[in-house]
């Protein structure tokens, strides 16, 4: 059982003209094998708060919390989140020229079960996390992310999820760019992890159509930097129906 | 064909040529101080293949192709009393590449040394030159490739540390025929070569693709050029350097030529940089003279940056730590190179020597 405990989180990002406050105080809690949905308008810092908990350079955190099992994770280095058990399925995913998806996926097994996975179980387990997510074989060989149509990268980030068993997922907008197949086959993958490994989800989004394939304990609505609503699924169907207007507003 | 020692203008450094090489640690290649070595460090290690020889011929009876204003190659062709020729006959079709090995270990004189490859009309090669050892190297190498031939040449320039190697690689290429070369440089104090391409028949075609290594202390530069003279031709020229650590110091010059008889010329050439530290130096100088405008492409483009913080992150946040996210990111920076030579064990060899560089410098 792990929970990962944000509180009153502040983030602020440096830009030409200063430093721009993001998130101003978020408070969150997510446990094993609950799923937690936050939705929000573009721009509210959903996204940023994704990023900050992974550890991207990028952005400065100016107050707050965060912690996995009562562990800082804001004192860890990136690679270190991911070996506690953190992960994120990017919206956009990087391409790695040169590096091999098999090559890549192996380096990561072997980085966060701190020995290099036998080969020959180690084949089936990733032909198995490939065939469950209709990814073709030849993507192996391929390099990471190079070349990826938009439905490949997010296949790819959630083969990583199933392979690399983390504690706590972070998908941020994975459902972006997908078509209704792809949709329900990554899904599919993020309900296999779940099921797999009492997975905690904190899945980022802006529209309510993935939620009809994973389904969530808890919906947080994000305005402005912090969360200004929670509920139940229930609050899905109210933001399908009304939109963000309301949050967004002045 | 005799060169008059007098002839030889000492480059003092101000000329365009030399404007980069630190001629203080040529060890007396370049103004002809260097005691001149008896030994003959080139071999076939392949064993005899039907249509390939391998054999010394006195230099009175090869002169060289072509003519050169380059001080340390006219010092090669005065110096060197003999020429290594490989010959590869026409029609050969060699299916397995044809290893020449450059080994010695002698810093106290410097070996002046001519080669010839002679690559028939229609025959198809893979030579696979690799130098080792810590020595002086002045090199003249000069290819034929005769019409409808196909050469693939790799040089790895595997040095240990103090090594002063200065080269030229001239291809002549005719007709139809390609030249493909694959140089690599990782080892050596100073290593200056000189990859240039002369086409003589329309059709031809070359690819010049190279990596590049250097660490601290070390001055490695390519200056290419690629002679557009006839109708027709095509040439690419790729060439990939990472520096790391402190006075790690590359050029790269790529002179393409189009000339106003040179009409249906296609010409790209790239050079990319990654500096790993500070401290780190690379010069980059693509060049481009066009004399027609009838021509199906000419371009060129130059980048030098540093490690993508994007990339790092993301190989990170699977776990990986820097240090391998480092690693990752530099041998498949290099893997598009060093993946187009015909030899498993030796990408296999080059990809440990880059691992093993970055560990030294703990990039």
């Amino acid at each position: 059982m792990s929970t990962l405990e944000i509180r009153n989180l502040q983030v602020s990002v440096d830009t030409e003209n200063g430093a721009v406050e993001i998130l101003k105080g978020v408070d969150l809690t997510i446990k094993s094998g609950e799923t937690h949905a936050i939705m929000g308008p573009n721009g509210s810092g959903k996204s940023t708060l994704a990023y900050s908990i992974a550890g991207h350079p990028k952005y400065t955190i100016t107050g707050g919390s965060v912690t996995l099992d009562g562990a800082d994770v804001l004192d860890m280095s990136v690679d270190e989140r991911a070996k506690a058990g953190l992960f994120l399925a990017m919206q956009y995913p990087v391409e790695v020229p040169g590096v091999s998806v098999s090559n890549f996926l192996r380096t990561a097994a072997t980085a966060l079960r701190g020995e290099a996975p036998k080969l020959r179980t180690w084949v089936s387990e990733v032909k198995e996390a490939m065939d469950a997510l209709s990814i073709d074989p030849s993507f192996a060989q391929r390099n990471v992310n190079e070349g990826f149509s938009g439905g490949e990268k997010k296949r790819h980030e959630i083969m990583q999820l199933e392979l690399l068993k983390p504690k706590i997922a972070i998908l941020d907008e994975t459902d972006s760019g997908l078509d209704v197949d792809a949709l329900k086959i990554v899904s599919q993958g993020v309900n296999r992890a779940k099921d797999a490994n009492n997975l905690g989800v904190l899945l980022i989004t802006h529209y309510t159509r993935i939620l009809r394939y994973i389904k969530p304990d808890f919906v947080h609505v994000f305005a402005n930097g912090k969360v200004v609503e929670e509920g139940g699924p229930e609050l899905a169907d109210k933001l399908e129906a009304q939109g963000y207007a309301e949050y967004v507003g002045s | 064909m005799s060169v008059l020692t007098s002839n030889i203008l000492v480059p003092h450094g101000r000329e365009e040529a030399w404007r980069f090489t630190p001629l203080n640690r040529l060890k007396g290649l370049h103004d002809g101080s260097a005691a001149i070595a008896t030994h003959r460090s080139l071999s076939l290690k392949s064993a005899s293949v039907p249509g390939v020889t391998f054999e010394r011929v006195s230099r009175e009876l090869l002169p060289s192709l072509g003519t050169t204003d380059d001080a340390i190659m006219n010092r090669v062709r005065e110096f060197s009393s003999d020429v290594a020729v490989l010959k590869i006959a026409a029609n050969s079709e060699l299916s397995e590449p044809i290893h020449l090995n450059r080994e010695s270990f002698d810093l106290s004189s410097a070996e002046y040394s001519r080669v010839l490859i002679h690559v028939g009309s229609n025959a198809r090669a893979t030579i696979i030159a690799s130098n080792t050892g810590d020595t002086l190297l002045a090199e003249d190498i000069e290819f034929k490739v005769e019409s409808g031939a196909s050469l693939t040449f790799v040089t790895l320039q595997e040095w240990d540390s103090q090594t002063v190697h200065v080269a030229k690689h001239h291809a002549i290429v005719d007709k139809d025929a390609i030249f493909k070369s694959i140089t690599v440089t990782i080892g050596g104090s100073v290593v200056r070569l000189l990859p240039t391409v002369e086409f003589t028949g329309p059709g031809a075609d070359a690819q010049l693709l190279g990596v590049y290594f250097a660490t601290t202390g070390q001055f490695f530069e390519h200056r290419i050029f690629v002679d557009h003279c006839v109708p027709q031709a095509k040439s690419r020229v790729n060439y990939k350097g990472a520096l790391s650590g402190d006075k790690a110091h590359t050029v790269w010059i790529g002179d393409v030529f189009i000339r106003a008889n040179a009409e249906g010329t296609d010409t790209y050439e790239l050079n990319r940089n990654l500096l790993l530290t500070d401290g780190a130096r690379a010069d980059s100088v693509p060049n481009l003279e066009i004399e027609t405008g009838e021509i199906v492409g000419a371009g060129h483009a130059s980048t030098t940056g540093r490690f993508d913080d994007e990339q790092l992150f993301y190989l990170m946040s699977r776990g990986i730590s820097i240090e391998d996210a480092r690693r990752l990111v530099v041998r498949g920076f290099f893997s598009e190179i060093i993946s187009e030579i015909p030899d498993t064990d030796v990408q296999v060899r080059l990809m440990e020597r880059i691992d093993t560089e970055l560990v030294k410098v703990g990039a």
